[in-house]
């Protein structure tokens, strides 16, 4: 199935166990990885300078690929790093016209239910507790097709098929936010056991 | 039944690591991602986390010898080390960790350097047990390191 073709996501955490471990269950999901370790380091890869437009520069510091012209199909990054944080990252991504449409994906290892609606209303697509599990990244390639079908659909097409396709839009998560946050997002744990079956 | 002597005693300590609270499911987690492709994971992430972990000692070990005393930079320190071993499957350690946080929020001194010593005993028996089960795994044969969980 066309479906399963290479998904190239990129990894942003400053622990270096973390990454290690994201990048294993990644690729153990079928998923093409590249680990940096800030947000800085995401946005160079990604061919976004911090402060101003495009970089013309060739190599970005971290990149198995020294190629601005890498696609990177979703963004996965842990919230709590020193210098700019996870959501700082979320925004400048969803603020930048040639980005905004990667999907964004939050870890955290603190269950915080303000920072995980901010993140949300930013346009996070979903917010994982850490430490992250195999099960969790089940709900990453729903958003990454999302956006490969839009790349290929006409913009008139587009509303109906996203209404058909998915069962679980953005539309649904904001009004979920309104009404309390939705428990589809936030796995609860209780002692290592988890809520969600 | 295994019959292999060195496996059993191998099952016999990995289930004791979790019989005595040493280790929680993230562990399982971390064996479950080993395969033939990449069959020496789980100690590859075990060896990861004690050098960058012990750094992380060192710097809370001055942090606390310092005056005046800066709690948000410990819990800052905390919160990392607590990620780390919460992300191995270090159970007493994490708890430890968590404990240290709550002191340094209460500003409780006395608190945080006492839960300091007991923090680094746990993260030394557990340094000791892990060191001990890989070396025997790597006695007993290639294919035990991944056993599935009980």
């Amino acid at each position: 199935m066309a479906a399963d073709s290479e998904f190239h996501v990129l990894a942003v955490d400053d622990s270096i166990i973390d990454r290690k471990l994201i990048e294993r269950l990644l690729k153990t999901s079928s998923f093409q990885v590249t680990t940096v370790d800030s947000g800085s380091k995401a946005l160079e890869f990604l061919g976004l300078h911090e402060d101003d437009g495009i970089i013309n520069t060739n190599t970005p510091s971290v990149s198995p690929n020294n190629h601005q012209e890498v696609e990177v199909n979703l963004v996965i990054t842990d919230y709590c790093m020193p210098g700019m944080t996870g959501y700082d990252l979320l925004k400048k991504i969803k603020e930048s016209s040639s980005l905004k449409n990667i999907p964004v994906v939050i870890m955290s290892s603190e269950n915080v239910p303000s920072r995980i609606s901010r993140c949300l209303e930013e346009g996070a697509e979903e917010f994982l507790l850490k430490p992250v599990r195999l099960s969790d990244l089940n709900k990453l390639r729903p958003h990454m097709l999302k956006t490969k079908i839009k790349d290929h659909q006409e913009p008139e097409k587009q509303d109906k098929e996203e209404k058909q396709q998915q069962p679980q839009s953005n539309n649904n998560n904001r009004k979920a936010m309104e009404e309390g946050i939705s428990t589809e997002k936030i796995r609860p744990r209780l002692n290592g056991i988890t809520a969600m079956v | 039944m295994e019959r292999n002597p060195l496996r059993r005693q191998l099952q016999m300590m990995r289930k004791s690591f979790f019989d005595q609270g040493y280790l929680d499911d993230q562990f399982v987690q971390l064996e479950e991602l080993q395969d033939e492709a990449n069959p020496n994971f789980v100690e590859e992430v075990v060896t990861l986390y004690y050098r960058d972990s012990s750094r992380l000692i060192l710097s809370i070990e001055q942090a606390l010898e310092r005056k005046p005393f800066d709690f948000n930079k410990l819990d800052a320190y905390m919160h990392q080390f607590k990620g780390s071993s919460s992300s191995i499957g270090a159970k007493k350690v994490k708890a430890e960790s968590t404990l240290f946080r709550e002191y340094c929020k209460s500003g409780n001194k006395e608190g945080c350097m006492r839960c300091f010593q007991q923090l680094k005993k746990e993260y030394a028996t557990l340094r000791k047990k892990l060191e001990a089960y890989f070396q025997l795994a790597r006695q007993a044969g290639p294919m035990e390191t991944a056993c599935r969980p009980k």
